[in-house]
This record gives C-alpha cells, sequence and structure tokens, in this order.
C-alpha cells in the first residue's frame, strides 16, 4: 500500500515521469540559469559599448535546454542558430568560450573571432558552424542526417531556427528531404511570434508552424516552450524515433523573446509593452523555480545560491574575456584552403 | 591509354573513385535510374545501387545544401546541377556556405565538395541552357573553380576535385561532352587545381582560354601557324584560383596577349587575367591586351544566327589574333 502510494507521488513528479533523476532536472536548471545570467551580462556589457554587438537567447532557455538534454553530447550532431546559447551550454561550450566570441577575442573556439558573436560551432562537441542567413542549417542538418543514415550509425541531428525562418525555401526543402528519406533529425523550431519586428501571421497562413510537418510525411508536435519538461519529453521521444529508423519529426517550442531582437532593434516600435509583460509572467526560469520548490529540490536560499554561484561564473568569463587579447591581424589571413590528405 | 570522350571521361572517374572510397556518392535531378539527362552518370546506379546515386527532389538549393551536410561530417558527395543556369537557387548555399565553411570555423569544419554542372552554348540552348556562370563563382574565395577542356584534363581535375578538402565547382562545358574525344591515361593521377597548361608552344601571342573556347582557340592558332604566326595556348583550367606564374611566364615570353571566353565580356574573367598581367607585366607588353568574348547581352539567343553571332569562335579568335600580331 504504502509503495504503491510512493510510486503514485513518483508518477506526479513530472521530471521522474520522464526518467530524469533529481539530479539531471537540478543540471538543467543550473544550465537555463547559468544561459539567463550570462546573457543579461551581455546585455549590460553592450550598453557601454564594451562589445559591438549582442542577439540574446533570453526566454529560450527552457526550449534550448530541453531540447540539447535530450541529446547525446558529443556524438549526436547539433546545427544551432544564433539565439543557441543555451543549446551550446548544454552541449558543452563554456561560458568563458562564449564571453571570447562576445568580445571577439584570440581563442574564441567557433571561429577564433571572425565570427559575430553566437556563429556557433565546435568539432570536437560535434556542433557544426553556422553562418548569417537565416535557415540555411535546415537542408544542412537534412544532410548530416543522410551521412548518418549512409553510415548506419545511431545518431541524430537537432537543427533549431526560428518560425520566421520557416517561410524560407531552404526549411521547405530540408524537410522535404527528411521525409522523403526518413532521416535521424530533429528540426525544433522556437517560435518567439516575431521575426525581428514582423508577427508569425505575416509569415504564414497556418496557426502553428507544426502543421506543416504533414506536407513533408512526418510528425508535427507542439510543446510549451517555455516548460523545459514539456519539451525534453516531446524531444527524448523524437530522438528515440529517429535512433530507431523512423526518421524526422518537426518540433515547435511555443515561446517568446522578452527583450528586442538584438542590440540593434527597439521593440517598442512593434509590440507593446503590456505583452511583453505579460508573457514575462510566462518566464521559463521562474516556472522551473516554481516546480522544483514545488518537488522540494530547490527553496529561496538554494535559488540564492545558486544566483551567486552562476555570478561567480559570470564574473570569470566577462573578466577572462575582457582581458583576453585580439587575434594578431595575420589571423584574419590563414585557414581559406585545406590541404589535400591522401 | 584509351580514346575517351569528355563525358566517358568524367563517367568513367566518378566511377573509378566510388568503387576505391565508399564515402563518394552521387547526388542530383535525374542522376540515378536514368543516368543523368547528359548521361553522365550512367551505370553508377546500377553499379553502386540507390543509396550512391541519389536521385533528388528538384530542388538545388537543398541538392547543394545536402551535400553540404554530408561532407561537414566525413562524406565526399558530387552533386550534380542539371544545368549551370540553373545553380542559381542554390546560390547561397554556395558562396555563404560551402565556400565559407573552413573560414568560418576557423578550420573546424570543411567541406570536401563537388559540384558538377554542364554550361556554356553553341548547342542551342537559348538563354537558359547555354549560360556561362564562371564569373559570379570566381569572386568567392573558399571555393575552387575548375573548368577543364580535354577528356585527360578532366580525369585529372576530377580526382583531385573529389579528393581535395575544400569545395569546387567543376564546370563541364556541354558541347564538349561528345564532341570532344582524347586519349586518357590508364590508371589513376591527378592534376592539382589552381595549375593552368600551356596547350601549345608559340612565340609570337600568348592566347588564353579555358573550356570550349580553348578547342576554337587551338584552331585560330593553327591557322595562325600556316601564316608564319606562332601562338602559344595557354589553358587555364582551374578559373579560381588563378595559376599566375604560367599566365605571367607566357606573357612575359611573347609580349602580346589575347584572352578568350565564351561569357560576357564586362566582367568576365579576362577582366581579371587582364588587370594580373597589367600589374605584373605591364613592362613586357608590345601591344594592348586583347578580349575575344560574348557581347554584353542578357543570354545567348536560341536561333541559329544569333547564336553564332554571340559566340566567339576560331574565325574571331583568328582575326583578332591577326591583328595582334600586326600591332
Ligand atoms: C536570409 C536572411 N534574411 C534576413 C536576415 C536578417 N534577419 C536576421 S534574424 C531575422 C529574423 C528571424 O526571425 P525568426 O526566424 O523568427 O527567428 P528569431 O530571431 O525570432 O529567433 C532576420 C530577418 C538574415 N539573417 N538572413
Ligand atoms: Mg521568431
Amino acid at each position: 500500500m504504502a509503495t504503491q502510494v510512493a510510486e503514485k507521488i513518483a508518477l506526479e513528479i513530472t521530471h521522474r515521469a520522464l526518467g530524469l533523476s533529481d539530479d539531471q532536472v537540478l543540471e538543467m536548471y543550473w544550465a537555463m540559469l547559468l544561459a539567463r545570467r550570462l546573457d543579461e551580462r551581455m546585455w549590460i556589457l553592450h550598453r557601454p559599448h564594451l562589445v559591438a554587438f549582442h542577439i540574446s537567447g533570453i526566454g529560450h532557455e527552457a526550449a534550448q535546454v530541453g531540447a540539447a538534454f535530450a541529446l547525446k553530447r558529443g556524438y549526436d550532431y547539433a546545427h544551432p542558430y544564433y539565439r543557441d546559447m543555451a543549446t551550446v551550454l548544454t552541449l558543452g561550450m563554456t561560458p568563458r568560450d562564449l564571453m571570447l566570441a562576445l568580445f571577439g577575442r584570440q581563442g574564441e573556439p567557433s571561429s577564433n573571432g571572425r565570427q559575430m558573436p553566437s556563429h556557433f560551432g565546435s568539432r570536437a562537441l560535434n556542433i557544426v558552424s553556422g553562418s548569417s542567413p537565416v535557415a540555411t542549417q535546415i537542408p544542412q542538418a537534412a544532410g548530416i542526417a543522410f551521412a548518418i543514415k549512409y553510415k548506419k550509425t545511431d545518431q541524430v541531428v537537432l537543427t533549431c531556427f526560428g518560425e520566421g525562418s520557416t517561410a524560407e525555401g531552404d526549411f521547405h526543402e530540408g524537410l522535404n528531404w527528411a521525409g522523403i528519406h526518413t532521416l535521424p533529425v530533429i528540426f525544433l523550431c522556437q517560435n518567439n511570434q516575431y521575426a525581428i519586428s514582423v508577427p508569425a501571421a505575416k509569415q504564414m497562413a497556418v496557426p502553428n508552424v507544426a502543421d506543416r510537418a504533414r506536407a513533408y510525411g512526418i510528425p508535427g508536435v507542439i510543446v510549451d516552450g517555455n516548460d523545459v519538461l514539456d519539451v525534453y519529453g516531446a524531444m527524448r521521444d523524437a530522438v528515440a524515433r529517429a535512433r530507431r529508423g523512423q526518421g524526422a519529426t518537426l518540433i515547435e517550442a511555443k515561446t517568446y523573446r522578452p527583450v528586442p531582437h538584438s542590440s540593434d532593434d527597439d521593440d517598442r516600435t512593434y509590440r507593446s509593452r503590456a505583452e511583453v509583460e505579460e508573457w514575462k509572467k510566462r518566464d521559463p526560469i521562474l516556472r522551473m523555480q516554481e516546480y522544483l520548490t514545488r518537488v522540494n529540490l530547490l527553496n529561496a536560499q538554494k535559488i540564492v545560491e545558486s544566483d551567486a554561484r552562476a555570478k561567480q561564473v559570470v564574473d570569470d568569463a566577462d573578466e577572462f574575456a575582457r582581458n583576453a587579447p585580439y587575434p594578431p591581424a595575420e589571423a584574419a589571413l590563414g585557414n581559406v584552403w585545406g590541404q589535400v590528405k591522401s | 591509354m584509351a580514346i575517351k570522350t569528355f563525358l566517358e571521361s568524367i563517367r568513367d572517374t566518378m566511377h573509378d573513385e566510388m568503387a576505391r572510397d565508399e564515402r563518394v556518392f552521387v547526388l542530383g535531378e535525374d542522376v540515378g535510374v536514368t543516368g543523368g539527362v547528359f548521361r553522365a552518370t550512367e551505370g553508377l546506379y546500377e553499379k553502386f545501387g540507390a543509396d550512391r546515386a541519389i536521385d533528388t527532389p528538384l530542388a538545388e538549393l537543398s541538392i547543394i545544401g545536402i551535400a553540404i551536410g554530408a561532407a561537414a561530417v566525413g562524406m565526399r558527395p558530387i552533386a550534380e546541377i542539371q544545368f549551370a543556369d540553373f545553380i542559381h537557387p542554390a546560390f547561397d548555399q554556395i558562396v555563404n556556405e560551402a565556400a565559407k565553411m573552413r573560414y568560418r570555423s576557423n578550420a573546424g569544419w570543411e567541406c570536401p565538395l563537388v559540384i558538377r554542372t554542364p554550361y556554356g552554348g553553341g548547342v542551342h540552348g537559348g538563354l537558359y541552357h547555354s549560360q556561362s556562370i564562371e564569373a559570379f563563382f570566381c569572386h568567392s574565395p573558399g571555393l575552387y573553380v575548375v573548368a577543364p577542356s580535354t577528356p585527360r584534363d578532366a580525369k585529372g581535375l576530377l580526382l583531385s576535385a573529389i579528393r581535395n578538402p575544400d569545395p569546387v565547382l567543376f564546370l563541364e562545358h556541354k558541347k564538349l561532352y561528345r564532341s570532344i574525344k582524347g586519349e586518357v591515361p590508364d590508371g589513376e593521377y591527378t592534376i592539382p587545381l589552381g595549375r593552368a597548361d600551356v596547350k601549345r608552344a608559340g612565340s609570337d601571342i600568348t592566347a588564353i582560354a579555358y573550356g570550349a573556347m580553348l578547342h576554337e582557340t587551338l584552331n585560330a592558332a593553327e591557322q595562325l601557324a600556316r601564316e608564319g604566326i606562332e601562338v602559344e595556348v595557354v589553358d587555364l583550367r582551374t578559373l579560381f584560383p588563378l595559376d599566375r606564374e604560367t599566365i605571367l611566364t607566357s606573357v612575359r615570353k611573347t609580349s602580346k596577349v589575347c584572352i578568350i571566353h565564351e561569357d560576357t565580356k564586362t566582367m568576365g574573367l579576362g577582366a581579371e587575367v587582364a588587370a594580373i598581367i597589367s600589374e605584373e607585366a605591364f613592362g613586357d607588353l608590345d601591344a594592348p591586351i586583347r578580349r575575344v568574348t560574348g557581347p554584353d547581352l542578357p543570354g545567348i539567343p536560341f536561333n541559329e544566327t544569333g547564336e553564332h553571332a554571340f559566340l566567339p569562335n576560331a574565325e574571331k579568335i583568328a582575326t583578332a589574333l591577326r591583328e595582334l600580331a600586326r600591332y
């Protein structure tokens, strides 16, 4: 009797029902929190123009951590987009790496400061180098999945993009391939409802990005993008399907970007403050704190402690990058062409 | 040593390399079951199966996008764009993605990809089956652009292209496919990318060409030889990066230059070759640099007279060379 009750309670604990241990769910919280604090610092650094540009993942942490957490780090592939700071942190990039990119300093691992910040890439972590033109990564991710299928491994690919980018032909062509060839790729649309200033209704005539999946013969799933466990659950299922050879999934994580598009944007020109404030109440970090408190994994004191720890890590990364040298001018010249290996 | 057409040489080279290296596969519209609209991939489907000779959707952007992804993780794709005229939907994937992959990741990632595509006029292809597209792509460091003119070179250059760690746009002049036959050495050999070739030695004028125009230029040189004028014919073979050394060595020897291409004149490859020569060998020149090219028109007309008017040929080249000789 007692054990039955205990089991019933356990199943009501969402993360356990999803097969996540308490430690794992706390790890998720930490990744989200760290991404948030790092991102906030980046905005602060931009204000006095200590850095030239920042594009933010604030508000997207649940979608990103929930998705990345379902991958085997360094084994599966990720082809992220510019908002994916929490994704790449979860996959193993460090706050120092990301700060080096923000400042454009020597040793920055994605490109040695060649690219703007948030153009992530790491061969060692299987994070494929990204560019600025939106949606170009989508057919490439299908191509990686195509190679995986050819090599007959059980790896999967995660690629991410915004809802505006689904209007690009690249989205259509990439998903079309994934459907035709039953490819092990997960397309994660982080639908924050705006493409810079343009609302989703001007990108598509259907209410959901996920609705489009049918046209490619793949499942389309809608999740609450501000609920890390909801995202994780859908992603875990999609990864399992892909590993089993059952093909691609399009996941649409409904979320919001409570900050401007980038440090060059003024979002007051296209949306009301009331709308932004409304969405701030559904902040994914707050939601996670509430959940973890409810299941007795977090309390007020622990929240303060983890914030202090995050601040330390962010301070360290900030100071490290600020004091790092710029790449020497000659560093711009190399690595245009490779050498033929026999 | 076998005698093969330009087309057979390309096809056999892909076949041999696919047999040697299982990372190599071909993809493109109609390249599988039917073996390509020009039959360049004929037999690959039968020999290597549907996994390695892939009939793609009719969507050029994704043909290249898929190939980039596969190349990034260790495959060696050979993507065919059915006609060069239809490569433009994939321009972004080629120029912003493939060509920049190494540089943008500081060599963390690379893109060993070959894009083969038939280009050029003279087969009544009209505006949209005749284009020369090289100039667009020669402006994109990180991308090799190759245009062989003989069956022997096609093999050696294609092998180099497939084994090259960077993307290569491999331009096959469609008029050469069946009209040009030549000796192709047996067995494996590569011709390094970035090296031009002197196809005919001469002391009076340097004529620089590639692709189908190389053959027209050789014909013109033959005519001039009968008139006592010795033309040295340089085949560029790789259009980017250019082999400056071979160009300059020849120019320093002859002191007169004519550049020939089928592509339209303004901002065409000839402009860059001329600029290199004036920067590096101005003092060696005895005459202004000449260009014989297609005119600055939006396309090549379909009808016989229009097409003929557009395209340079041995007669037009010979006339320019004679004028240059007299200068
Ligand atoms: C091909 C291309 N066109 C335009 C841009 C400029 N641009 C950068 S982000 C963006 C909006 C993208 O919106 P969405 O896909 O919804 O992603 P979000 O930024 O909202 O996460 C635009 C128009 C670009 N980077 N690439
Ligand atoms: Mg958006």
